[in-house]
């Protein structure tokens, strides 16, 4: 394990006891200073809560992937979550709009609100939910059809649009919303695999504000972007903040530190801090948020 | 620095060796290769050198003497008087014409040189013109099968054994006299069966097949695709999906006459659909193509992105709408192809047919889902146990055809997945 080079000058490393060998013990003790369902910081913040979470745990089979986790997400908020891979951040943020349901061994307990309402609840019908909690993958995924098809599927299915007409402005206004309609409009009928990689992302955002969620989730929608499309991408989601409320998960520090209200740090299944993002970023709370922020590990 | 070359020099070495047993895996790759095609030329060949005859036919053109004297015909209007009256004999003494030195003693083996169905050919000819009584027409007729694979395979011993030396003599005479001609044979591509090689054909048997993967066609892919659809997508994974799955695969590995069986005690037995109709043909056939459609389109179902549908579920599709709008497009150019290649499977198949009675002898072209019919592999079947040797060739001519089917579907089938594939 070598992680001098990261370790250098940084002033934040006085606050910790960390050295090389420490972090290593850190890293291999799954729980290592973290007590199980304490979260540092200020998990319940959110003046007008979106969602209301509420020890949340996940199981694969006999893995449990979240461990007690509890976080209010306000509304027109965007939180970010962020921590080292397998962290379940991504597991997490699927809870949400019930992702899981179609892996058969995943089971989900606590209790998970929206606007006082019981995601998984029996009677909560699914469709619904992720018509109001909207999703952008991290890898773009745009269907095999047109630039406009694309768009209007999902007005099209919840019957959104009665006209033609409605679905047109339906579909240019979310473009316009994504930033790309200037760059399609004049192609609207050509296949959507043929864009690039950022025009696709910025298609699936397209596509999933069409159907005007209250929330979007974003599962590292930058990952498989080159830089000049993910500050896009990025300027597009604080342009999005002011009417959706975004939850996004990253891998990239700066990008949380860049577009997010408050940030999350999970690890190993536990919900560790969460804070304003300009606290968690100088002054974290919890020595593990500072190791991983540190770039100690992760 | 010595290590580094010591370490060098014995990659050095051991490349050669390598390279040589790439060589040689190369080697064994194109061998194989060469077996494969080579059998396949083989069998090209073999099926080719001996069908392309039956492609033919052997003719006489004779110059009739429609006398009404000899034919005991005074009215062809009259069916009693046609029933009644020679044909044979204005026919035998049109090829004593053409025969120099013929006697009255040689009019039997004179006569075996046409045609049986030749006179029947005259008389339906009389019937339709009435007017041609006691006039004299250049007319065509088949010659006798006999003398039929003799003109074809000329110097050939083993075709000439049913001729005495003299009626190969007038053979190769008439021969080259212009009377025994050979020519494109309309007959095999228009009639059905006959026990008569020279008057035998193909159509009734084409006619079933199309009738009998119709049927199949028309249940197997729907009834395929539902099962593959609903047990990747919608059926809970325990142990009773566990079961259907293993049994859906043994019974892709069921031998075909089992399949034949089931249809004769189901479908004919207690059900009591009629014998020999491409309607439980091809309910016997669905039987044996179901598994493999439902397994390739299952595996089409399993190939599309996972990527897709999380996309749809993300914009709230509901389940049936994921499938409909984006699985089902998908996956539709393997499901077409597997279903395809089940069906060419099912084209070629013998043996359950035989067990619900497509073995029987049917001379007439079937006109629908429940006459009798046999299909083109039986009749296959059926010449290639006949002992007449004109049905050699005619066998290796309907197998040609037969060929031409399944090569025409796979190649549907390639065509279809690549058109497919573009648009999407």
């Amino acid at each position: 394990m070598n992680m001098t080079a990261t370790l250098g000058d940084n002033a934040a490393m006085t606050k910790t006891t960390a050295s090389a060998t420490e972090s290593t013990a850190i890293e291999s003790s799954s729980d290592a200073g973290i007590e199980e369902g304490k979260t540092v910081g200020k998990p319940y913040a959110a003046k007008e809560p979106k969602f209301k979470l509420r020890d949340v745990e996940v199981f694969y089979g006999a893995d449990r992937a979240i461990k007690n986790v509890s976080l209010d997400i306000g509304k027109n908020e965007v939180i970010a979550f962020i921590g080292p891979s397998g962290c379940g951040k991504s597991t997490f943020l699927r809870c949400l709009n019930r992702m899981n349901d179609s892996i058969d061994i995943c089971k989900v307990k606590g209790s998970l609100q929206l606007d006082d309402q019981d995601i998984y609840d029996p009677r909560q019908d699914v469709v619904e939910l992720r018509a109001r909690v909207g999703m952008v993958f991290q890898k773009p995924n745009p269907f095999p059809k047109s630039i406009y098809d694309n768009v209007a599927y999902g007005p099209r299915i919840h019957g959104l649009a009665n006209r033609k007409s409605d679905l047109d402005e339906i579909v240019e206004n979310s473009l316009r919303k994504a930033g790309l309609w200037d760059e399609v409009k004049d192609r609207l009928d050509s296949t959507a695999t043929g864009m690039s990689g950022g025009q696709q992302q910025r298609l699936c955002i397209a596509r999933t504000i069409a159907v005007n969620p209250e929330v979007v989730l974003m599962d590292e929608p930058c990952s498989a972007l080159d830089p000049i499309a993910t500050a896009k991408v990025e300027e597009l989601i604080s342009e999005l903040s002011e009417s959706y409320t975004i939850v996004i998960v990253t891998h990239s520090m700066q990008q949380a530190s860049r577009v997010s209200d408050r940030t999350a740090y999970f690890h190993l299944g536990h919900l560790v801090e969460v804070n304003d993002t300009v606290k968690v970023f100088t002054a974290p709370e919890h020595h593990m948020t500072e190791a991983y922020i540190t770039g100690r590990f992760g | 620095m010595t290590e580094h070359l010591s370490q060098a020099e014995i990659v050095r070495k051991s490349l050669k060796k390598r390279y040589r047993k790439e060589k040689r895996f190369r080697a064994y790759g194109i061998l194989a290769i060469m077996i494969a095609l080579s059998a396949l030329l083989i069998l090209f060949t073999d099926i080719i050198s001996k069908g392309y005859s039956g492609f033919m036919k052997t003719s006489l053109n004779l110059e009739v003497v429609l006398d009404g004297e000899v034919m005991y015909l005074d009215d062809p209007t009259d069916p009693r008087q046609i029933k009644m009256a020679d044909f044979v004999e204005p026919l035998v003494q049109a090829l004593m014409q053409e025969i120099p030195g013929v006697t009255d003693a040689n009019r039997e083996a004179v006569r075996k040189l046409i045609n049986p169905y030749a006179s029947a050919e005259l008389r339906d000819v009389l019937k339709e013109n009435p007017d041609w009584l006691n006039t004299t027409r250049e007319m065509s007729f088949l010659a006798h099968s006999d003398v039929d694979v003799y003109s074809k395979h000329a110097g050939d011993k083993a075709y000439s054994i049913k001729l005495s030396p003299q009626q190969q003599e007038w053979v190769d005479m008439l021969k080259a006299k212009g009377v025994i001609e050979t020519s494109f044979n309309d007959v095999f591509f228009k009639g059905g069966d006959s026990r008569d090689p020279a008057k035998a054909g193909i159509m009734g048997a084409v006619v079933g097949s199309l009738l009998t993967m119709f049927v199949t066609l028309v249940l197997s892919f729907p009834i395929g695709v539902a099962a593959a659809i609903y047990l990747e997508e919608f059926a809970p994974k325990n142990r009773l999906t566990d079961f259907i799955e293993v049994n859906i695969n043994n019974l892709a590995a069921v031998p075909s006459i089992i399949f034949g069986l089931l249809g004769l005690a189901v479908f004919i037995n207690l059900f009591g659909m009629p014998r020999s109709v491409p309607v439980v043909g091809g309910m016997v056939l669905t039987l044996m193509t179901l598994p493999t459609i439902i397994i390739s389109s299952r595996a089409a179902i399993k190939s599309v992105p996972p990527s897709i549908r999380e996309a749809a579920e993300g914009i709230g599709a509901s389940k049936m709408q994921v499938v409909l709008h984006h699985v089902l497009p998908l996956a539709m150019p393997g499901m077409l192809t597997g279903s395809i290649i089940g069906m060419a499977q099912a084209l070629g198949e013998t043996a359950p047919l035989l067990l619900i009675g497509m073995v029987a002898f049917i001379v007439d072209v079937p006109g629908g889902f429940f006459d009798s019919a046999t299909v083109l592999p039986v009749q296959v079947f059926l010449w290639a146990g006949s002992p007449e040797l004109a049905f050699i060739e005619r066998a290796s001519a309907a197998i040609m055809v037969l060929l031409s089917f399944l090569i025409g579907m796979n190649a549907l089938a390639i065509w279809l997945r690549k058109r497919l594939e573009r648009r999407w």
